[in-house]
């Protein structure tokens, strides 16, 4: 191999990556404090479709991000209504998300399918999702407000009598989820595959999903997991084209495969499922508890 | 669960055109994907509004999107059926039993199904010949590729799909016995990242020319970035990479779906199987593009449309053999349709094997 095919291969790697690293670390946060949003799917294609409509309509890469993130905040916003105030079920309420999504983004889409822009160089994003990544380990960790995110999402009630606001917290990180979910579906349709079309995304919300649990809920493994996917997938085609004879549709269901196998190993023993995942994950918060 | 509740939602955003005369014909279609996917459910989309245009008044359309290639596809196509329709057209290959138990609940209704093989009283089937197509964009990737490697990005192991590759090779190598062809499987229609992702890592293993069967115009798109050349697909992708794509091969349902309203309206219609190319102009090849070819290589793709719809060229003239080696047609004889239709191999000279 030489390495102008090493690095051809690096270089396809680190762009097909990128929106599952800006969806899982979004979600990361998300889960982290005790919320599971199952609608990253539907987050994904508004953002995607925002941000292509604004940029079609405006020219202005600027404008097309801003507004992009502003519907990761609505759509995410809505949601942590939802599911705090009213405190409906998480994973129905994640599921409407994404159905609904899925639909809003078909019907805006419609007039802007198939029209050309000019993408936008992948780079500055590939660097940002390092950076990230980065940012919310040292957060979670280092941090006293990462430390009450944490708080929040392994004991409510505890974090609650400490006097933490732990309905705020959560809006907080759902938002943060939900921008993140919001730029994940920007890339892909402003630099990833520069273009418009219906259900674009093709099912890396699920996979984002899936990351937040094969990386245990912890960052850097994330970032780990996520190249690993990635890097798994470019590879198989690299073999494909070589001429290797390889099982095609074994390959598209890895990343939830090995998820269930780490689901396995986390939940056979009760200490290492606690050291995991969050304890009041999917658990709703009522405050007169 | 989800593609359940999403056809539930699509059943209520039937759209229903115009007003119900009472001599009117009722004519439904069901779509596998949305009619703006630029690839293939709009191109029925297309024959669709052709057909309104061609018929006015006679006839009125509905079309219900995103139907599943599974149960949920019974309830569309019967939802259609009961109320009222008079000729249902369904445009995937993987409706064929859903399209029969409907047709067979349904005597009066009449039935076209695209791409299958089965057939009743009511039911007709009907296809194009893309792979005459295939034999052209061969021809000149044989003539263009400086690398002598041709990316070539696929979605399922199927017929259709094996004979357009080995359609492509054989013209390819006809004219450059050097060519080779690097074949990705996708194991999906439609995924605007992974096709880009295929073509760039076809591209980065050298290939100057990428070639696709699958919905999105990712790949061309991607040949654009980098600098290469493509062939679009199953509707003219020129807009979206202008300095790469050099043709596309183009499906034309319009005139058959007028042709069968037509029949339905005057009391004609009766089951039939319909497998159309370039004579009928079932398939068309979009516009050469002038800045990339050659004028005498336009000529010479031009001269093969018109062999090929008189007859005296055919993409599977033999001698051909099988990657084993074994003689499959023999010299001075063609594939006849039995073999096109069931193709599940490889041509000689095709690296690798065809996944199972």
């Amino acid at each position: 191999m030489s390495i102008e095919l090493i690095i051809g291969i690096l270089n396809i790697v680190l762009i097909s990556t990128t929106p599952l690293v800006f969806a899982g670390i979004g979600e990361l946060v998300t889960e982290k404090s005790g919320v599971l949003n199952l609608g990253l799917e539907g987050l994904m294609l508004v953002g995607a479709v925002t941000g292509f409509i604004t940029l079609v309509i405006t020219g202005n890469y600027f404008y097309s991000l801003f507004l992009s993130i502003i519907s990761g905040v609505i759509l995410s916003g809505i949601f942590a209504f939802l599911v705090l105030n009213l405190m409906t079920n998480q994973i129905a309420t994640g599921l409407a998300l994404t159905i609904f999504g899925i639909g809003l983004s078909a019907m805006l889409g419609k007039k802007f399918g198939g029209t050309p822009i000019n993408g936008l160089n992948p780079y500055y994003f590939i660097v940002i999702s390092f950076l990230l990544v980065f940012f919310v380990a040292y957060f979670l960790s280092k941090t006293k407000t990462g430390l009450i995110v944490r708080a929040v999402g392994e004991n409510h009630n505890s974090a609650y009598a400490l006097g933490y606001n732990v309905i705020k917290t959560r809006y907080l990180t759902i938002i943060f989820g939900g921008v993140m979910s919001s730029l994940a579906g920007y890339y892909i349709s402003i630099c990833y595959a520069p273009m418009w079309q219906e259900g674009m995304t093709a099912g890396r919300g699920w996979i984002a999903l899936a990351l937040v649990v094969f990386a245990t809920w912890k960052p850097w493994r994330l970032l780990v997991g996520a190249y690993i996917f990635g890097g798994v997938a470019i590879m198989q085609m690299n073999l494909q084209a070589i001429g290797v004879k390889l099982p095609g549709q074994f390959f598209n269901m890895m990343p939830y495969l090995a998820t269930i196998i780490v689901l396995v190993f986390i939940s056979s023993n009760k200490l290492r499922l606690k050291l995991s995942a969050p304890s009041s994950l999917n658990i709703p918060f009522e405050k007169n508890q | 669960m989800l593609r359940k509740i999403l056809t539930i939602l699509s059943f209520l955003a039937v759209i229903s055109v115009s007003a119900v005369h009472a001599d009117q014909k009722k004519i439904g279609f069901i779509y596998i994907g949305p009619p703006g996917d630029h690839g293939w459910t709009y191109m029925h989309d297309q024959g669709r509004i052709y057909m309104e245009n061609a018929l006015g008044d006679s006839i009125s359309t509905t079309y219900i999107e995103n139907v599943p290639e599974n149960a949920d596809a019974v309830r569309a196509i019967r939802k259609l059926a009961a109320s009222g329709h008079d000729l249902i057209f369904t445009t995937s290959f993987n409706y064929m039993d859903q399209t029969l138990e409907v047709a067979k609940e349904f005597p009066d209704v009449k039935f076209e199904h695209a791409t299958g093989f089965k057939r009743m009283d009511n039911v007709s089937t009907y296809s194009a010949r893309f792979y005459e197509g295939r034999t052209i964009i061969g021809h000149i990737a044989g003539k263009m590729t400086k690398t002598n490697t041709i990316g070539y990005i696929v979605s399922f192991p199927i017929p259709e799909v094996i004979r357009g590759i080995n359609a492509f090779y054989l013209a390819a190598s006809k004219v450059n016995p050097d060519v080779k062809i690097k074949i990705i499987w996708n194991y999906s229609w439609y995924d605007p990242g992974k096709e880009a992702d295929a073509a760039n890592t076809l591209i980065n293993q050298g290939a100057d020319i990428i070639v696709q069967h699958t919905d999105s115009y990712a790949p061309c798109q991607a040949a654009e970035k980098a600098g290469v050349l493509a062939f679009g697909q199953a509707s003219n992708q020129e807009a979206f990479c202008p300095n790469s794509h050099m043709t596309s091969i183009e499906d034309i349902w319009g005139p058959y779906y007028a042709a069968k309203a037509q029949a339905v309206v005057d009391g004609t219609w009766s089951s039939e199987d319909t497998w159309h190319g370039f004579k009928d102009g079932m398939v068309e090849m979009s516009p050469y593009n002038t800045k990339l070819l050659p004028l005498n290589l336009i000529l010479e793709a031009k001269n093969m449309e018109t062999a090929i719809e008189n007859g005296t060229l055919h993409p599977f003239e033999g001698p051909i053999y099988n990657q084993a080696g074994e003689l499959v047609v023999k010299e001075g004889e063609v594939a006849d349709d039995g073999m096109l239709a069931s193709m599940m191999f490889y041509v000689q000279g095709i690296d690798g094997e065809v996944p199972q």
